[in-house]
């Protein structure tokens, strides 16, 4: 598993596409073909805010994610790096390309 | 699919980490209720096909001559990027088999709308291949019935074996990594499971296993077809064996039943996540169910197909909560959901109760007791008159016996009622009619 911490600094992949949907989001990574849901809308807004210049404890601040709830945000941003739909901005706090987490399936689910 | 949810939900204080292999009733509910636009969606460019595979879920071979013109393929697709569909399944029929294939995929491409399309590979050539490996948008699904030309050809037709492979071989060669190879799962080939994945392993290709469907041409072949209750189980222990390295469409969920629940949504998408374009532009709500039953509307209606998804009175019922029905007792039907619409619609069991191949065995059941003599048929059949269609090319020419028919030379028959019988006109000096 890549690890993130506070220090790092990530960015949504030039190739994924996010929808916001009611519920939060939907993102779909066009080079590996595989779809994220975000269950929540304020995850979204962390998303957004990943610009690939902040670091992302500027980026919970930026989105005013309670500092309660910083560690289940940490570790949402830890799962979609594992699936590549964020990628690590500053060489070493996370592996650029990792093989697709066991959490991740195809967009097949749905075809 | 990752489920990422940081926050917790109203019933569980502790942070939902992503699980793999199950979606939280919550996110299940928001599904069931339909989005505002697919999430992918099928799209069958053309009937026409240079096969006629007993199963085709489309009653595929001639071309409709309604069929969607380039530029209305183009709105659509123009449509779909606005919606932001990430992608569509494009299949037919053969879709490259338009002349316009590639200028539609190049269109969709460019719209942010990406592209999986099925063939049979009549048209993979290795230039073709070489285009596809270089493009990260498209992906590539032939398909395969049969791990051998003897199974394969025996749904899918003479020579479609040495079609498909050779397909694969110049996608390969191209250096095209992870195409699908599709199979339809019947009795014939589930005892290839494991044959097929080593043709999968063989082309660096990912082996994609989808269920046979009593859809189309295959309502006439299901009975001799569809997996035996024992191979079910086999099927279903392979999957888990194999785990995600192995796609499924999510076609396989009302096996779900059997224990641990297979990769993938467990959920029928039909005009809830899902739907079908069909080749004149009718929408359907799934693509196994092409059927007045199930159609709910036309692009080509003032509202295009937003207007359809949006606002068509079948998707608005398909909707709408269900309690399960005849199966919402069964301790199970969390797993399975009650099954396939389709597969129900078109075995003739009600659509609120078990899917015919029902793990419990509830549908084999009912099947027994159904009356087969009115069974649904699909609206639109776009068979080949001459099905399977004569093979071409392995049969040798065709005889024919030329002649120069000398109308001169023909005696009148004696029977010959006409009264110009025998009368050659030997110059004509005006014609009234015009115009030829």
């Amino acid at each position: 598993m890549p690890s993130v911490t506070l220090d790092s600094v990530v960015a949504v992949h030039p190739r994924v596409s996010i929808r916001p949907e009611p519920f939060g989001a939907l993102l779909y990574h066009f080079s590996t073909r595989q779809l994220s849901f975000l269950k929540d809308r304020m995850l979204l807004e962390v998303v957004r805010a990943c610009d690939g210049t902040r670091t992302l404890g500027e980026a919970l601040g930026t989105t005013g994610v309670p500092a309660a709830q910083t560690a289940r945000y940490l570790r949402a941003v830890e799962t979609l790096v594992a699936s590549r739909m964020l990628e690590s901005a500053s060489a070493g706090t996370a592996p650029r390309r990792t093989a697709p987490d066991s959490a991740t399936i195809s967009t097949e689910a749905v075809a | 699919m990752t489920l990422v949810a940081p926050t917790p939900t109203a019933t569980t204080t502790t942070a939902a980490p992503p699980t793999p292999h199950r979606t939280s009733s919550t996110l299940l509910g928001h599904f069931e209720r339909g989005l505002d636009a697919p999430i992918c969606l099928t799209w069958e460019l053309t009937y026409a096909c240079n096969l006629s595979c007993s199963h085709c879920l489309s009653s595929s071979g001639r071309r409709d001559p309604r069929e969607l013109t380039t530029e209305e393929c183009k709105g659509i697709i123009d449509e779909l990027q606005r919606m932001q569909v990430f992608y569509v399944n494009i299949g037919g029929g053969e879709p490259t088999v338009r002349s316009d294939f590639w200028e539609l995929v190049d269109y969709a491409t460019a719209h942010q709308v990406g592209v999986k399309f099925s063939t049979n590979g009549v048209k993979i050539t290795p230039e073709v291949a070489q285009r596809l490996a270089a493009s990260d948008y498209v992906d590539v699904q032939i398909s395969l019935d049969g791990a051998t030309a003897e199974v394969n050809d025996a749904v899918r037709g003479p020579g479609s074996y040495d079609l498909a492979m050779r397909a694969m071989q110049n996608l390969a060669d191209a250096g095209f990594r992870g195409f699908k190879i599709s199979v339809v799962c019947t009795r014939e080939n589930i005892p290839q499971l494991d044959d097929f994945k080593a043709i999968a392993d063989r082309f660096q290709a990912q082996l994609r296993l989808t269920r046979l469907r009593p859809s189309g041409r295959g309502a006439d072949v299901w009975d001799d077809l569809h997996p035996l209750p024992h191979q079910q189980r086999e099927l279903y222990d392979w999957l888990v064996a194999n785990g995600e390295g192995v796609l499924t469409g999510d076609s396989f969920f009302h096996l779900s039943a059997f224990g641990e629940a297979l990769p993938g949504l467990n959920l029928c998408g039909a005009g809830r996540v899902v739907c079908l374009i069909d080749p004149i532009g009718d929408v359907y709500a799934c693509p196994f169910a092409i059927h007045d039953e199930f159609l709910a509307g036309s692009i080509r209606e003032p509202g295009g197909f937003e207007g359809v998804w949006r606002h068509s009175e079948l998707f608005q019922k398909l909707r709408e909560p269900t309690g399960g029905g005849a199966c919402g007792s069964c301790a199970f039907y969390d797993s399975c959901r009650g099954g396939c619409m389709a597969a129900k619609f078109f075995t003739g069991l009600p659509l609120d109760g078990p899917d015919p191949e029902c793990v419990r065995g509830f549908g084999e059941q009912l099947l027994a007791e159904r009356a087969t003599d009115a069974l649904p048929k699909p609206t639109a059949d776009h068979s080949h008159r001459t099905s399977p269609p004569r093979p071409r090319g392995s049969a040798g020419p065709v005889p024919l016996t030329l002649s120069i028919r000398r109308p001169d030379a023909q005696p009148a028959h004696a029977c010959a009622e006409s009264p110009l019988a025998g009368f050659t006109p030997t110059a004509v000096t005006a014609c009234a009619c015009g115009g030829h």
